[in-house]
């Protein structure tokens, strides 16, 4: 029998058009050809100055810290959030729901300006606290909505079990909610951190001499430095964006069953 | 003095009542079941003992304590629940040992109860499997292992069987009466199948609408329900409404029912003539006859019309027009089918005879109830007649 070819063919086109500029970014990271331009020789050049850039590794310092704390307050936050509207379904709640969902869709420029339009009305200076609040606002969202996932396939009578052979909260708690949920908790943060990483919009309203993140870095550099080693930035950046991402998805995967 | 006592237990739910003043006491080792139609409340009144729920007025009494207002980690009570709430994270041995871990008990005690409830419930060679990977009966056994190995006073047990297939249903009954005679606690159960009730438990309370309508042996219940509710909701059964009239002995009475000649009837509730009786009468206590029967003195017997038969193999259940405009349902049980027994036939002239014991009387009677019986009044029937032919 003759199989189609058609769906292969779309498949191979996709793929090409999603992956091959980043497989042109890659590769040119090891040419050593100082604009990109035709393939002149491998070397390792452009990593190893990349190495020695002060500005990068304080840019990079930065992007991490918010990038953890980020996650890590809006794993807690989001949770939290995850549990309230799915416990409790009043007019308030469907309120909060729109609330949380918001900020997936609005245009991130719009979250942008506004975070910036209230640090500037309260007065206070664009530190890293700033940026970490700016990223935290939309991490919740994130994290909550993969929690929320996992809280629809929740069977909330194992908190009653648990309680029936004598738990307290807090053992129940430790024993069954957390458990069961970490995966979802952990994709979400992973999820959360990958974005805070990745960020340019937000970042770029809410950062202010000091506090350069790395993707505002690196539009920076596109003016000032050689492309070759911005490739091998992006590189280096996509690599670990990739590890997350897959990694968010196989814990999100496990205790599915 | 009762083991366990609902006294006046109360229980709203925005301002409707899921249970309504009911009183219980419960024996010490028994299977007691809660029996009614879905929606009566009897889970509710079951998580009030367990304590998820706190009713809004009344007190339960466990053994001379008053409970009551206990959370469900201080109650000597475990629950079985519908979906067996099993810790999917967990593996069976440490699904078992979790209410044991929680009392902080000692390794060697928690591996010793484990290996034990494992034994009982025949879960050996399962204890390192997570949920998932055992079947649904499986599944049940750990449920309930998890809740023995606490050592509660009384198991409660919510619809246990109703997650499980037929077969499976028949086989765990017997396995759950066979746990509970090696246990030896109390089991409380709550079903809204009465046979799976009926089979099972030592004494059942019939619940309608958040009240509890009769409590008693399952023979009891079938046998002398107290009003018509049960007496519709347990099996099938007859209704006739008459006026009183003096019998000759007095622990009798005679019935003027519309149509029918004087019946007889044991009138334990003592009724005085004038008065208005509803009787039951359930199928297998007519006797069908194609001849006039021999009567004696406490033998009740009407002429009737075959409107409908229903062969079942062991049983057969007729449909009779009988005088008055009632249709009564009958059933025949088969022993020797096709040689002695003469056969009935659609359209057949019959009498039906019955026991003056055999009919009983109703403390309570409401209409709604005929609803729950298996033949539809002839007022239903004609509009069955009366729908449009497709041919
Ligand atoms: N948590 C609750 N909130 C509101 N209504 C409830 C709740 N639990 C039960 N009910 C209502 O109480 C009544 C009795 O319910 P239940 O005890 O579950 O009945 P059963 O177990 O006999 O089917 C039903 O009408 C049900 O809708
Ligand atoms: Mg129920």
């Amino acid at each position: 029998m003759k199989r189609s070819r058609f769906p292969l063919v779309v498949t191979v086109l996709v793929m090409l058009f999603f992956y091959l500029p980043v497989l042109v970014l890659v590769v040119n990271s090891f040419n050593r050809s100082r604009s990109s331009g035709p393939w002149t020789g491998f070397t390792l050049d452009w990593y190893v100055r990349l190495f020695g850039r002060r500005d990068i590794w304080e840019a990079f310092g930065n992007t991490l810290i918010i990038a953890v704390s980020a996650s890590a307050a809006s794993m807690l936050l989001g949770t939290l959030a995850a549990f309230a509207l799915h416990r409790y379904r009043t007019r308030l709640q469907d309120a909060h729901y729109t609330m949380v969902y918001t900020p997936l869709v609005v245009p991130e420029i719009l979250l942008g300006i506004s975070l910036l339009l209230l640090f500037v009305a309260l007065g206070v200076e664009r530190n890293l606290t700033v940026l970490f609040i700016g990223h935290t606002t939309f991490c919740i969202s994130y994290v909550t909505m993969v929690v929320l996932a996992r809280l629809q396939d929740f069977d909330f009578a194992m908190v009653e079990a648990a309680q029936d052979l004598g738990a307290g909260p807090w053992t129940i708690a430790r024993r069954v909610i957390i458990p069961l949920l970490a995966p979802g908790i952990f994709a979400g943060g992973l999820l959360a951190f990958t974005l805070s990483i990745d960020d340019y919009v937000i970042s770029f309203f809410l950062s202010g001499p000091g506090t350069t993140t790395l993707p505002i870095k690196i539009n920076a550099m596109i003016r000032r430095d050689a492309p070759a080693l911005i490739n091998a930035l992006s590189s280096i950046m996509l690599c670990v964006t990739f590890l997350l991402v897959g990694l968010s998805q196989k814990l999100n995967k496990e205790n599915r069953t | 003095m009762a083991f366990l006592e609902f006294q006046n237990i109360s229980k709203t739910f925005d301002g409707i009542p899921a249970v309504d003043d009911a009183s219980l006491e419960i024996r010490k080792g028994e299977i007691f079941s809660l029996l009614g139609p879905s929606g009566c409340g009897k889970t509710t009144l079951l998580r009030m003992c367990a304590g998820f729920e706190r009713p809004n007025a009344g007190r339960i009494i466990l053994n001379g304590t008053d409970i009551t207002d206990l959370p469900p980690n201080e109650r000597r009570v475990n629950t079985i629940f519908q979906s067996y709430a099993l810790f999917p994270h967990l593996t069976i041995f440490e699904n078992i040992a979790f209410g044991l871990r929680v009392a902080r008990k000692p390794d060697v005690q928690v591996r010793e109860e484990v290996e034990k409830m494992l034994q009982i419930m025949q879960l050996k060679g399962h204890e390192q499997k997570k949920p998932h990977q055992i079947s649904g009966g499986q599944k049940q056994r750990v449920a309930i292992a998890r809740a023995l190995a606490n050592k509660p006073e009384i198991l409660l047990l919510d619809e246990p069987l109703a997650a499980l297939d037929l077969k499976l249903r028949q086989r765990m009954l017997v396995e759950l009466d066979a746990i509970h005679d090696e246990v030896g606690i109390t089991f409380i159960m709550v079903t809204h199948d009465q046979t799976e009730a009926m089979g099972i438990s030592d004494r059942i309370a019939v619940m309608n609408r958040g009240k509890i309508q009769q409590v008693g042996r399952p023979a009891e219940i079938y046998e002398t329900p107290l009003t018509s509710f049960v007496a519709a909701f347990i099996g099938d059964t007859n209704f006739f409404v008459g006026q009183v009239a003096p019998a000759e002995d007095a622990d009798y009475c005679t019935l003027r029912i519309e149509g029918f000649d004087p019946v007889l009837c044991f009138n334990d509730k003592k009724l005085q003539p004038g008065q208005t009786a509803y009787v039951s009468v359930r199928p297998e206590k007519f006797r069908i006859h194609t001849e006039v029967p021999e009567g004696h003195s406490r033998l009740n017997v009407l002429r009737g019309k075959v409107t409908d038969v229903i062969y079942e193999g062991g049983h057969t259940d007729y449909w009779v027009d009988g005088p008055g405009g009632y249709r009564i349902s009958v059933t025949r049980s088969h022993q020797r089918f096709g040689l002695d027994e003469a056969p009935i036939t659609w359209g057949a002239d019959v009498w039906l005879s019955w026991h003056a014991d055999d009919g009983y009387m109703l403390e309570q009677y409401r209409e709604d109830d005929e609803g729950l019986l298996r033949l539809p009044s002839p007022a239903d029937a004609s509009l069955l007649t009366e729908l449009p032919d497709e041919s």
